[in-house]
């Protein structure tokens, strides 16, 4: 089995990169994702990687050469937060169209303006139509872990998508907490050769990466981008039962969490999670029905599996740690959306909590399970959307 | 063995653009590459920023390309082959590729001085080893002839356009080869398609040394230079024997001019050829041909100057 030890979720991260060992790794320091890209460029100055680092003048550059690298045929990953991935908005769309598995830890940090460094999800949220696969991470634990399926999910020939790995911003990446490492061989053998199908570097046979593409032939490209990602959800079941035989944890689409009888739900990602299961936890003691769902996957969004685990519900609370102002958070969109998959109808509201890095206590959860109760005795929404924790 | 520089002989290479391509009659730009992908000796891998070259060329579900090739967008082609040039890096010291590649970057003149200028200086700065080549058409040509820093002073163009009281672009251009040099790179040179010879052997030295190359290459552009289709290669050679365009070169940091015109032609014998330049012959805008002048005879004599210095320096050693 594997080590325990106390070490912070960019550390995790890190160690997962480099059990991995990537060919080529480009990236670009910034808050709070530097720790992982300079513990990683120590692993390459002390040749505990063989991977070739680009250090580059900007994250747009870091995606670009990424791009480059992984058209030329290898395994590729970097890593950035805030406005690093909205400076990589452009190249996103072009790694995702180009189907290349490149693996990037986003560390979730909020969005100028006003600048601020702590963790929200509005980074990582808004490139949800980008065309990447996110997986989210409760703790340091689920971001390790799931780095290291995240290969193997983007990799898998019937994906071949790029992957992004979300956690939280300081709440993860800058706490220590105890954790359980893979050994290195494990790991190796896990994520296994990457096998390239289309390499730049297969010089004696051309390829042409990137064409200009008319709209007699567009919609087809973008039509096999849904279809590679309807494929994810039985690949993403796949390889965490495959993580499980070596790791012991299991994994799925999303966690439940005493979903069985639950007449009112939670539904909240990331480390928030964590302290509202605990919360969760006091009110069925006191016995209150009341259940949670954490999203793991997020894109592709497992709307059917989703509706089917909120199918007892009475009153649903989702809770998100970005906004879409004038709309819905966005967790919220996606979960509405999925309850209209099977006529189930029960009743809504979404919260809007710990924008740039604002503390998720144990008393806001207490405070949405008490409102899920009122509303159930009552039938009446009086907010849909609200915030949580603000001066109003 | 390097094939000799003999047209002859280059003839009989195969062309790794080909024809058929949609790049307008007479355009510069395919020109240069055929005249860079016949220098090379070894398989070449290219990227290419967003241009009229990409659109051109790789018009779905077809590619002029027998060349490896990506394009990703328009101001990244340096980091893009910079990532390429990595993986190959590091395949080659894992063992699984064994052959030996170079790598090349096409961009327009907007592509590179402007919204390519941050990744090109940071991927020279970091050492790859790729050669950077500039199709330099003065202008935006793909989107229609808007004014980029490479455009030069005067110059008529729909975002600088001569008008009733602005007569064309006011500035002059940003002199981007002498800035591509301050980076300490092993090669810089200038060239134009015009001089084959010069620029075939500009690129060999570029492939060959070990580290970054960049080669600024004058385009002609008859939808932007408002000329006919069939004086691309004179209208070239003008700008040469007008000192407009010098062909100069970067050694190390040496810089060596490689032509001196005997008798240096006057600037308006390269303008007046281009309807660009048209408006600057109305007695109005006299001034301006005279600033032009100031400005070409300005940066030749800077360049024999420093080329002077080099002599000197290396005389006194001997």
């Amino acid at each position: 089995m594997g080590k325990k030890l106390a070490v912070t979720g960019n550390q995790a991260v890190a160690t997962a990169m480099k059990q991995i060992n990537p060919d080529v790794c480009a990236a670009y320091p910034i808050t709070p994702q530097t720790e992982i890209m300079q513990r990683f460029a120590s692993f390459v100055s002390d040749g505990e990687v063989d991977t070739e680092l680009i250090t580059v003048e900007s994250e747009h550059s870091a995606m670009s050469a990424c791009i480059g690298a992984a058209a030329a045929g290898g395994r590729v990953m970097t890593a950035t937060s805030s406005q690093g991935l909205a400076l990589m908005w452009e190249m996103l769309y072009i790694a995702s169209g180009m189907r290349l598995p490149i693996v990037m830890p986003v560390v979730n940090r909020a969005l100028s303006a006003p600048i601020n460094i702590h963790g929200d999800h509005s980074d990582s949220m808004g490139a949800r139509d980008s065309g990447w696969i996110q997986l989210y991470s409760e703790n340091a634990q689920e971001a390790y872990d799931n780095v290291i399926q995240a290969v193997r999910i983007g990799e898998h020939e019937n994906v071949r998508l790029p992957v992004m790995v979300c956690m939280d911003g300081f709440i993860i990446s800058h706490s220590i907490e105890s954790m359980e490492f893979l050994p290195d061989e494990v790991v190796k053998e896990f994520v296994g050769e990457y096998k390239p199908l289309y390499s730049l570097l297969d010089v004696d046979n051309p390829v042409t990466y990137g064409p200009l593409v008319l709209p007699d032939y567009y919609m087809e490209f973008k039509r096999q981008q849904h279809e590679a990602m309807g494929n994810v959800k039985e690949v993403v079941l796949e390889v965490a039962k495959e993580f499980e035989k070596v790791s012991g944890r299991s994994y799925g689409l999303f966690e439940e969490y005493r979903l069985d009888d639950a007449e009112v739900i939670i539904v909240i990602l990331n480390s928030a999670a964590g302290t509202a299961k605990d919360v969760v936890d006091q009110y069925r003691d006191k016995g209150v029905k009341v259940g949670l769902l954490k999203p793991r996957l997020f894109r592709p969004f497992p709307y059917k599996e989703v509706a089917e685990a909120l199918s007892g519900a009475k009153v649903v609370a989702v809770l998100d740690r970005a906004d879409s102002f004038g709309g819905f958070g966005p967790v919220y969109m996606e979960v509405a959306s999925a309850l209209t998959t099977n006529g189930a109808r029960p009743l809504m509201l979404n919260r809007i909590y710990g924008l740039g890095g604002r503390d998720f206590m144990p008393e806001h959860a207490e405070t949405v399970i008490e409102e899920l109760k009122r509303v159930l005795d009552s039938g009446k929404i009086e907010k849909q959307k609200d915030y949580l924790g603000v001066r109003e | 063995m390097a094939t000799p520089l003999r047209l002859k002989e280059l003839s009989k290479k195969e062309e790794l653009l080909t024809g058929g391509h949609r790049l307008c009659a007479g355009c510069g730009a395919p020109i240069i590459i055929r005249q860079v992908l016949m220098a090379a000796e070894v398989p070449v891998v290219a990227a290419n920023a967003t241009g009229c070259l990409e659109v051109s060329t790789t018009i779905y579900p077809y590619t002029a390309w027998r060349i490896p090739w990506i394009h990703t967008a328009f101001e990244n082609a340096a980091a893009t082959i910079s990532g390429v040039e990595s993986m190959y890096r590091a395949l080659k010291k894992k063992g699984k590729i064994d052959r030996k590649i170079k790598f090349i970057a096409f961009g327009g003149d907007g592509g590179t001085y402007d919204i390519g200028f941050q990744s090109l200086s940071g991927a020279m700065e970091r050492g790859h080893d790729i050669v950077y080549i500039c199709y330099d058409n003065g202008a935006y040509m793909n989107t229609g002839i808007q004014r980029s820093s490479a455009t030069p002073l005067g110059a008529n163009t729909t975002t600088s356009p001569a008008g009733r009281v602005i007569p064309g672009k006011v500035q002059p251009r940003k002199n981007l080869t002498k800035i591509m040099a301050a980076h300490g790179i092993p090669y810089v040179a200038q060239s134009t398609p015009a001089h084959w010879r010069d620029l075939i052997t500009k690129v060999r030295k570029a492939l060959e040394v070990d580290g970054p190359a960049f080669i600024n290459v004058l385009a002609h552009c008859n939808r932007g230079w408002r000329t006919s289709t069939n004086t691309t290669i004179q209208d070239t050679k003008l700008a040469v024997e007008t000192c407009f365009w010098p062909l100069y070169e970067y050694e190390n940091g040496k810089l060596r001019i490689n032509y001196k015109p005997k008798e240096k032609k006057p600037v308006v014998e390269f303008l007046k050829t281009q309807g660009r330049f048209k408006h600057l012959f109305s007695p109005e805008n006299e001034h301006l041909l005279k600033e032009i002048q100031e400005y070409v005879d300005r940066e030749w004599e800077a360049l024999l100057r420093e080329e002077g210095m080099w002599r000197e320096g290396s005389e006194e050693k001997e």
